[in-house]
């Protein structure tokens, strides 16, 4: 309400590193829960697969 | 010598792919599909792959694209949310002085996927605007209004700006908006 428009760049500014701030913890915490196994088992998966393609060629 | 494996390096992304579809798909079932998707095509295309290029940049890019044209593929308009974002697991509520994390979340799940998606990309995964565009096709300038757009309404939902009455009422949380607060003049 009724800011300076002067102020309104820093103010833009101020919310903008706010919101990036929770936004960073937020996708970090994301980044540290540990993978669901089905990833492991894919990557052994597309692994063997490659194996078995070299072995045959 | 042998140049080393570029799928080598994709195991060291998954943690963040897989965060970066948590934020786009806010369905946790989905974002593993998603996440298994890319990790298909990724591995299965490597010799696409431009070495010396950003490999997070093109997971991404590939992830996106997957979620994208599922949803054109299963026709719905909106994605199913089932709330693996703003429940997500390790989140801690805010003793340190960030504004309440759960209504900042639930905030950011109701944001279009563009302007989430380039909020995510720019705010928190450190892609610059220009490799954000090219990662979604758009110009410089369209990533750059995505993201205004997505502030702009994340500070009207959650009463950011300074002249509205705040929802903050801890003092924590006051201390920490007063001192960042540009110096009045």
């Amino acid at each position: 309400m009724g800011l300076m428009s002067r102020s309104d760049d820093k103010e833009k500014e101020r919310v903008a590193t706010l919101i990036d701030q929770n936004l960073k913890t937020i996708y970090s915490d994301l980044v540290q829960e540990e993978l669901p196994d089905r990833f492991k088992d894919l990557l052994a998966v597309l692994k063997a697969q490659d194996a078995s393609q070299k072995d045959s060629q | 010598m042998m140049s080393s494996d570029p799928r080598n390096e994709l195991v060291e992304h998954l943690p963040a792919l897989r965060a970066f579809a948590l934020s786009l798909t806010r369905n946790s079932a989905t974002a593993d599909d998603m996440v298994q998707d890319a990790v298909v095509k990724a591995w299965t295309n490597i010799d696409k792959f431009e070495p010396g290029s950003k490999m997070r940049a093109w997971l991404f890019t590939i992830l996106r694209n997957t979620y994208y044209s599922s949803l054109r593929k299963s026709n719905r308009e909106v994605a199913d949310v089932d709330g693996a974002f703003t429940e997500g697991l390790s989140v801690k509520p805010d003793h340190d002085g960030r504004m309440q994390m759960s209504d900042f979340k639930e905030a950011f799940e109701t944001l279009p996927d563009e302007q989430r998606e380039a909020l995510i990309l720019v705010g928190a995964s450190g892609f610059t605007y220009e490799e954000t565009a090219s990662m979604t096709g758009v110009a410089v300038g369209t990533v750059k209004s995505r993201v205004n757009r997505g502030r702009e309404k994340l500070t009207e939902l959650l009463n950011l700006s300074e002249g509205d009455p705040m929802e903050l009422t801890d003092s924590a949380t006051m201390a920490v908006i007063t001192s960042s607060a540009p110096v009045k003049r």
